[in-house]
This record gives C-alpha cells, structure tokens and sequence, in this order.
C-alpha cells in the first residue's frame, strides 16, 4: 500500500465540463480511497490553468454544452499532458461530453466536426433527438456486470476497432448503434451513464481505482442504501 | 409607459397569416392569427368570444375549487384560452405589469411585487406558481379592472410572453443549472430570454447585475436598470455566457474580452440595508429570512420605484408579507414547529442551507423527481451537503436513497423514513423537542404544502 504519497484525482476543466454533479465522481473515487486507509487529493484544474498537470493518476471529465466541450477540446490539446499521462498508465473517465472530447471526433448540434483528443476510438455523431432517461446495461468487463444511470445527449456514437463497448444496452439509447454504450481502451473508460456514474455504480469506481492504485483494493463493505438504490434505479429504468 | 398589444398591431398582414410554431405550453394550447379579410366581423366575433371565455373560465375555476380539486387557477385559465386564444392580449389592456423571472425566487419575488403594487393600487398575481400562459390568464380573470399585475413567468416562457404583449417592467433574477433533462441547458434559456428582451424593447428591464447569465440577456436592453446583492453560486457563471472565455472567481468589476462586463449598480443590496440609485439608504429587516430574500425585496422595490410607487410604502407593503405560498412558513407538523423551506437546485439549495447554518435543529431533506423537478437527480452532487456533518438528518421523498448514498459519502449520518409524516415520527426527531427544518424540492414542496391548506 502507498502510504505516504496520495493518488491525485484530477478533476478536469469542470467550469467547461462539470453539467451533471460530475463533480460526484472524484468525491466517490476520493471516498472509496480514503474508506480503505489511502491518502486521495482531488486537484481541480479549471480552464484559466496553464496547462493540465500531467502527473496525476486519474483523469475525470463531465458534461457540458457543445461551444464549452469545444473550447475543453483546446485546452486540453495544449501541451498534450493527457496522452503523455495516458503514456505513463494514468487512468483516464470521461461521461457524456467527457466522452466525445476524449474520442477521435464530434460532430456537434450546428453541424460542425471537430476533432477530439483521440485518446480512445470512438466518434460522435448528432442524433435524430436528445437521448433522455434512465439507462441500464451490462458490461462485460472483469466484475462490473450491470451499469446504471441517466442518460442526456443529443450525440450518437461508434465505437472503433481499437477500442471496445462498456457495456450492451439494457434500457435506453448509450451509444445508439448496436445496442453498445460508452468504450474502453486500456486504462481511458468513457460512457454516458450520469448520477453520477461512480456513485450508482461501486464496482465501475473500485475498477479504477485497483488500476491507479496498483493492485487489488480489499472490499468495502457494501452500505444497504446503495444496495438498495442500484435495484430502484434498475427497475426504474425497466 | 402603456402596455400595448402587439397583436391588434398585426391586424392588416400582407401576405397569408403566418403558421405560429405550437406553443409548448403544458396545455397544448395552439395560437392562430385572425386573417385580414373579415377583420372586423371577426373582431365583434371576438369580442363576444372574450366575454363566453371569460365566463366559461370562471365558471371552471369555481366549479374546480368547489369539487376542491385544487385552486382553480390553471383550469379556469386554460378553458377560457380554448374560447378565446387571443385572451391574454385582451386582459392586459390598460394594465400596467411586471413579470417575474429567472432560475430562483420567482414565487417569492412576485408575492413581494404584487404586495408592493398594492400601495399604488389593486393588482394580482399568479403567485401559487402557475407561471404559464394558462396560468396568467387566470390570474388576470380574477381581477380584470385592477391597475397592476405582478406575474411569475417559467423562463422559457418569456418569449411567448413579450410576442403577445410589452410589459412595463421585466425582472430578470438570476439563471443557474435547474431541471435540464426539462429545461435544457443554460446557454438555451439564455437565448430564449435575450430574444424575449429583443421583442420588449419599451419595458423597463430590472436584472441582477452579479449574474453574468443575466448580465448578457440584459445587456444589450435600451431600459435597464441594474441590482446588485452579491452572487452565492457561482459554478455556471464561470465562463463567459457569451463567448466561453474564463472569467474566474467573480469579484466587483468583472470584465470579458468579447467585451461583457459586470454593469455598476443602481441598487445595491448586502446585510446592512439597500442602496437606491438617488444614494438614499434604508435598513432592510424582513420577516422572511437571508440575503436572498433582501435581493428579492430589492427587485421588488426597483419595480414599483420604476412604476413612481413611492418606496417607502412600496416596503411597508412587502414587510407584511411572512411567508410566500409555504416558502419559510413556520407551522405545526405531527406536534413539531416546523419551517418549510424549499430548495429545487443547486443554487437554491445553496442559499437554504445558509438558512439552516444559523441553527442547529434537525433536518428533513425530502427530494421527489417527477416531470417538474426534473427526473435526474445528478445535481444533489453539486451541493455541499458536507456542511451538514453532525446534524440530526432525516432523508426522504421518492429520491430518498440517491440523497442518502449523497450524505453517506458526505459522512453525514442520516436516516431514511418513507414519508414526512414517518420522519416527523422517526428515531432521530421524534424525540426532539426541537424545531424542525424541512427542506423539500418542487414537487415535494407542492405536495407539503397543499397537505398544510387541508388542515
């Protein structure tokens, strides 16, 4: 266990990208941490930053309106620090907007194509209309199973061969093709389940965290409202 | 300055009559435009029809209230604008009005306009929170004849509102993150209200010169004036709503470099008291609570001031106010004294849990999410409920478990209890002695409150 230094959670551009309590998420991560004796820092990077700092062990990046995600999009391409801490094993989430910055391009609502950061293989495409609602899949990634949370975009997305789904769609519209939602790619997950994703979906959060800390975190034992809000929300969405 | 109906201007189109987009009121109502030829047996026509609408809508607003299926307001509104679609610009006719909008405080703020305007003369409102056409239809039917009207306005409703009619004063609150699987986004609402300024260009336009949101639907107005009482929220407010840039930590003199900038101030609110623009200044002690209901006061008094309402009666009227439709009403629940407060959002919850810091009583939170709350509850993240550590706390609603796994994060111990009366009975306050706070969203609220006006 690294006792003396901290994982820092980065909590990125969240004035651009930060719509939907995607502050939650690093609040989860840091939580889950602490709960099991490591030290968590989250750092928040606003965009009147310099630049990202690249020594961060995990990346987080929410929603947020089409000029904003273009404006992320040029922040973060500014020094490339995200590849380079992708390069060094950082572990990398985006949600939502998060989601199509991190991809290889968007097209956003007027039309426009804008290149993203190309960190994972996905492409984002506007929608008949807004995907609205609760959202259920299941993943087959190592213990992760069944997924929820709610879903607003207006984006539909594919997910290329360099990249996998997250999971299949249960309930709702996630990626729109092929019944798949969000991607992964070595250590960058990206979805667009929201409420936050972390805080309905433990085993999501736990996954990441055993990847930046290093190795295998002990279980937390599971608090009943949490039981109970995964079984609500899943019967929620139907 | 007259209110004048823009549709009687149009009576001699040139072309067809244009198709007007559906309105997206919730009562499905659709608009159509009287055509040139037959104008005028189609205005006596019309006449006529005002007076069965009106008569018709009375009529169903009575027989709501006496089958006590609620006060009336909406249904009565809502048969009369089936009769009469052209009703609204008919009732506003020689009336002088202020329509209330913006994120938070609009039912409050137009209580406190429609007290103030009372020291002018008779006015109504639609205070209960029925802020769409229908709704101010009703409102305008109680009273025809009476000189001012105060009328709450859902934000993306102003558009349809200043396409009707020019109101003589505009408030515009404050604009953050509320309901946005519902409502959209706030770059959305923020155009849909600079094009509903674009069609008032006689109004007198009162706007909160800390809310950059604001600051840019406003800007461009001919008539504004400005109010200034600090901004609590500031995470949608960040970034230029105009052209994205950062604009940071806001602070007294703001500026952009698409060239936005935070306007000075005509009136100034902080704990001390108001600032008027003659420089005159005045203690500001209220019955209702916070810097939020001083702000509010303040809008209030910069729109009677606007309408030559002296400012001194203008108050003596909004003192008198001590709650507004349940908001900070203090009240007896399962042999508890309990205050209502209600809080639908990130900023509003803000601003309530200010409220509650200054004591230390136990606390419902309840948290619904059906369509008028919005069915996404993300947002309870976004509010610091960590400041609550050490309270007694009882977590209710149909979102009960998404605000206990909230809390449970936030380390604030809590309890859930399936409803209010359950949790006014619960381990954690039924043993109190105490006041209770309940702090409760929209629809929660509504329900808290209709259930009080049964007893």
């Amino acid at each position: 266990m690294i006792e003396d230094s901290a994982i820092r959670i980065a909590l990125v551009v969240p004035d651009l990208l930060g719509t939907y309590g995607d502050r939650g998420n690093a609040l989860v991560l840091a939580q889950r941490l602490r709960w099991r004796g490591y030290r968590a820092e989250i750092v928040t990077v606003l965009s009147s930053a310099e630049t990202l700092p690249d020594s961060c062990d995990i990346y987080l990046l929410g929603g947020g309106e089409d000029v904003a995600q273009q404006a992320a999009v040029n922040f973060l391409a500014r020094g490339d620090a995200l590849r380079r801490a992708v390069d060094a094993g950082a572990v990398v989430f985006g949600v939502c907007g998060g989601l199509q910055v991190l991809g290889t391009s968007f097209t956003t609502g007027d039309g426009a194509t804008q290149h993203g950061l190309g960190l994972i293989d996905i492409s984002t495409a506007p929608g008949p209309n807004r995907a609205i609602g609760e959202l259920s899949t299941r993943s087959e990634e190592d213990g992760l199973g069944l997924l929820t949370g709610f879903e607003n975009h207006l984006g539909r997305s594919t997910v290329g061969p360099a990249a996998r789904p997250l999971g299949r769609v249960l309930h709702g519209i996630g990626n729109g093709s092929e019944d798949t939602e969000g991607a992964v790619s070595g250590r960058v997950v990206c979805t667009y389940l929201h409420g936050p994703a972390l805080a309905r979906n433990p085993a999501l959060a736990d996954t990441m965290l055993s990847w930046a800390v290093g190795e295998s975190l002990p279980e937390l034992a599971p608090f009943p409202e949490l039981t109970e809000l995964r079984t609500e929300r899943a019967r929620a969405a139907g | 300055m007259t209110n004048t109906t823009r549709r009687s201007e149009r009576s001699q189109p040139t072309g067809p009559p244009p198709q007007e987009a559906p309105s997206p009121s919730e009562s499905g109502q659709r608009w159509r435009v009287v055509s040139a030829r037959g104008a005028r047996r189609a205005d006596v026509l019309s006449r006529v029809r005002t007076g069965t609408a009106l008569a018709a809508g009375r009529l169903a607003t009575s027989a709501s209230r006496s089958l006590r299926l609620g006060s009336g307001g909406i249904i009565g509104g809502r048969v009369a604008l089936a009769l009469q679609p052209d009703l609204l610009t008919r009732l506003v006719v020689d009336k002088r009005i202020v329509v209330i909008t913006g994120t938070n405080g609009k039912t409050t703020t137009t209580h406190m306009v429609a007290q103030a305007l009372r020291a002018g003369g008779a006015s109504v409102s639609n205070a209960t929170g029925a802020n769409m056409l229908d709704g101010h239809v009703a409102a305008l039917m109680a009273e025809p004849r009476a000189p001012y009207a105060a009328l709450e306005v859902d934000e993306l409703h102003l558009a349809q509102l200043t396409d009707r009619f020019q109101p003589s004063v505009i408030l515009l609150l404050n604009l953050s993150r509320d309901q946005l699987d519902r409502v959209g986004e706030i770059r959305s609402v923020e155009a849909s209200l600079r094009r509903a300024l674009r069609q008032a260009p006689g109004a007198r336009v009162v706007a909160n010169a800390d809310d950059p949101n604001i600051v840019s639907v406003a800007a461009d107005h001919p008539h504004v004036t400005w109010v200034s009482g600090g901004c609590r929220w500031k995470h949608d407010a960040l970034n230029c709503p105009r052209c994205g840039a950062f604009l940071g930590e806001l602070d007294e003199a703001w500026e952009c470099v698409c060239g936005l900038r935070r306007p000075n101030a005509d009136w100034k609110v902080d704990v001390g008291g108001l600032t008027a623009p003659d420089g005159t200044s005045e203690r500001l002690s209220l019955p209702l609570p916070g810097q939020v209901n001083r702000v509010n006061a303040t809008f209030a008094l910069a729109a009677t001031t606007a309408l030559d309402i002296p400012r001194t009666e203008a108050l003596d009227h909004i003192r008198r106010l001590r709650d507004a439709s349940g908001r900070y009403e203090h009240t007896s629940m399962a042999g508890h004294d309990v205050r209502l407060l209600l809080a639908k959002n990130p900023a509003s919850w803000l601003e309530m849990l200010d409220l509650v810091a200054e004591n230390d009583r136990p606390l419902i939170l309840v948290v619904n999410s059906r369509q008028a709350d919005g069915h996404d509850v993300s947002w309870l993240w976004d509010i610091e409920f960590e400041r609550l550590v050490g309270r007694n706390v009882v977590v209710t609603g149909e979102r009960a478990l998404d605000l206990a796994v909230r809390l449970r994060y936030a380390e604030v111990k809590c309890e859930i209890a399936t409803n209010v009366q359950r949790a006014l009975h619960s381990v954690t306050i039924g043993s109190s002695a105490d006041s209770v706070e309940i702090i409760a969203n929209y629809t929660a609220f509504r329900d808290l409150f209709a259930k009080r006006q049964q007893h």
